[in-house]
């Protein structure tokens, strides 16, 4: 045996020297959470246990994510293989500075969920499995933002998709089944047609490792359909995105689980979907995506004016946030369609703030449904006179989202503003403009009828204390947009060095193939 | 000569798979997912090339397979993909069953009940 292994040379096919002690942080993340949904549910039959291990492991989540941002903000994109096979053969974790953010942002909207559960989510609902679901979302999440091989990426879509299934029917009640039902079938669709763009791209490529496929396209775009290529990729994360025309699984289903669970989707779903984009239409297929800029135009024009109108139109609280995630999710097309490193920058700027942001908006509409009795803007009303604070918050965040400063929703506004109009693309930097003003109204209008106006009947008018533990993870995610706001430069040079590495993936290539190899 | 029977067979698949998924009725829409996993299945395979005669074994002394052999990895993406559409189906499944017990329709125009159409406007003024 001694005999045949000395003569392979096994540096051809395998990384012989040990993982650096850092660049486990690459894998932790993934790691930790799915250990940790496997110890909770075991556990599952504890209900007062399982909060405690869930915020605990979710703080520790959110302190590895925090290392690895450092690591890589310090060093660059980090790549780690699985099984010790040299890439392009093994799966390969590859974390550049979007990811790291993505992940990080995701964990601390993660862990904000999870305390505004203790009280939330009841004793059935933990016993069904609310927090081993969450953990095991958490990690297709941080697996998606983690990845770097596609294929790969579509398993972790896959994990979070399932995970999701789990969290939406928790309590099963009509309106769940129903809004489930939409929601599994669309999004079913959308991850096939994700996985029928991998199974052509791996017909194309011969590969499914991302840096393998970015260094490739640029050769084969004379001879291959790669236009074709991304325009399926674009139907398919489009539609986890949610974008105009195939976005209507989202009004459908968020406003009807635990809102706590909307609150998660909305922080954390949807913006796989863009970061997913960002990925395939600026790292693997630059060239396509300018090809196919007009098309993105129009769909986010459309998405964000659809999302604006139709908040407009709803009485429901739940139902307007819904609407805002999608006209959110707009403007972080406008980016993508504008391109450049100063749009792309504006597009990752704006869905981390959104994360954040329409996640505290669910959070603060459950706090008022449990002061003033509902989600109806028919009948709510009395919330300012009887909660000060929470309508003060919900004003920040009314404000957040509207793209006032001096929160967080104006940064990226201004940098998509200003990137679309040195483009040359004035209509979009107009409809990011006009989309402001309009989500300002229906957000005024919500503040005005439930917070503003007086209780209708006198049963309402008594204040209903507020635990909290329920009010923190709203004050804290507040206070971030607001931090974000007054103080953005050093989360602007993260999302600066973020797009630059993926408009001059140099870097993320060298990360994945450091002896540089022939394509 | 496989490969374009191959291309034509999975081309039936999906569209017998968008026609199902069209349908109004749930049960129909679920036996369109199934096709449609299976559609996607036999695309990657043909995306894969297709060759049956020499396995992918290398020979002694040798590093690299001496010239093409059959390619095994499609096999691979296949399985994941086949045990995550199973699994998708089977949640699925048991969704409509429960739907058709809680709403009493399998109708997808009849499900209004998270959007009903009697949805109120929100107020002008108070």
């Amino acid at each position: 045996m001694a005999a045949s292994s000395s003569s392979i040379d096994l540096s051809a096919a395998l990384v012989l020297e040990p993982v650096a002690a850092l660049d486990w942080l690459v894998i932790l993340p993934v790691a930790w959470c799915i250990g940790i949904g496997a110890i909770l549910m075991m556990v599952r039959h504890q209900g007062r246990l399982q909060p405690l291990i869930a915020v605990a492991a979710l703080c520790v989540l959110v302190g590895l994510d925090s290392a690895l941002l450092w690591h890589v903000a310090g060093e660059g994109p980090v790549t780690m293989v699985m099984g010790r096979w040299l890439p392009p053969f093994g799966i390969a974790f590859t974390v550049d500075l979007t990811g790291a953010l993505f992940a990080l942002v995701a964990a601390i909207v993660a862990l904000a969920g999870a305390v505004a559960a203790i009280t939330d989510i009841d004793a059935s609902g933990r016993r069904y499995g609310f927090y081993p679901c969450l953990m095991l979302l958490m990690a297709g999440v941080s697996g998606a933002f983690l990845t770097g091989d596609i294929f790969n990426l579509y398993v972790w879509f896959e994990v979070l998709l399932i995970s999701s299934f789990g969290l939406l029917v928790l309590g099963g009640e009509r309106q769940q089944i129903d809004g489930a039902v939409k929601y599994g079938f669309l999004n079913l669709v959308a991850t096939t047609l994700f996985l029928i763009a991998t199974g052509y791209l791996y017909g194309i490529f011969g590969t499914l490792n991302m840096a393998d496929i970015a260094r490739k396209a640029p050769l084969l775009k004379e001879t291959a359909p790669l236009v074709t290529l991304t325009a399926l990729y674009l139907f398919a994360f489009g539609m986890k995105a949610a974008a105009f025309p195939v976005n209507f699984w989202l009004p459908a289903s968020y406003h009807t689980p635990r809102i706590v669970v909307s609150a998660l989707f909305a922080g954390l779903l949807t913006k796989v979907g863009v970061y997913a984009l960002i990925r395939v239409l600026i790292l693997l297929f630059p060239v396509e995506r300018l090809a196919l800029s007009p098309v993105l135009s129009v769909v986010a024009v459309l998405t964000m004016i659809t999302g604006a109108l139709g908040a407009l139109a709803q009485s429901d609280t739940r139902r307007v946030l819904g609407y805002l995630v999608i006209s959110g999710i707009g403007a972080m097309l406008a980016g993508l369609a504008v391109g450049g490193p100063d749009a792309i920058a504006g597009t990752i700027f704006y869905a981390l703030h959104s994360m954040l942001v329409m996640t505290a908006l669910y959070l603060a509409a459950g706090l008022a449904a449990r002061t003033a009795g509902g989600f109806s803007l028919q009948t709510l009303g009395g919330i300012h006179h009887n909660h000060v604070l929470l309508s003060g918050v919900s004003l920040v965040l009314f404000f957040a989202v509207s793209g006032l400063p001096p929160f967080s929703g104006f940064w990226p506004k201004v940098i998509l503003v200003k990137a679309a109009l040195a483009g040359e693309h004035w209509w979009l930097a107009a409809t990011v403009l006009l989309t402001g003003l309009l989500t300002l109204i229906v957000t005024g209008r919500v503040y005005l009828l439930a917070y503003w106006r007086p209780a209708g009947n006198a049963a309402t008018d008594v204040p209903v204390a507020l635990p909290a533990t329920a009010f923190m993870p709203l004050l804290v995610l507040t206070a971030l947009s607001i931090v974000i706001g007054l103080y953005p430069e050093p989360l602007l040079d993260l999302v600066r060095g973020a797009a630059l590495t993926l408009d001059a993936p140099a870097a993320y290539l060298d990360s994945v193939f450091p002896q540089g190899g022939a394509p | 000569m496989i490969e374009a029977l191959l291309s034509v067979l999975t081309g039936i698949f999906f569209a017998v798979a968008v026609y199902l998924l069209l349908s109004k009725f749930i049960i129909r829409m679920l036996l369109g997912v199934a096709i449609l996993g299976n559609a996607v299945n036999l695309l990657i395979f043909t995306c894969g090339r297709i060759m049956r005669e020499v396995p992918p074994v290398i020979g002694q002394g040798l590093d690299v397979p001496a010239g093409l052999t059959a390619n095994p990895l499609p096999q691979a993406l296949i399985l994941t993909a086949i045990v995550i559409s199973f699994s998708f189906f089977a949640f699925l499944l048991v969704l409509s069953w429960r739907a058709y017990g809680e709403l009493k329709f399998d109708n997808t125009d009849a499900m209004r009940v998270a959007e009903p159409d009697d949805d109120t406007l929100p107020p002008l003024g108070y």
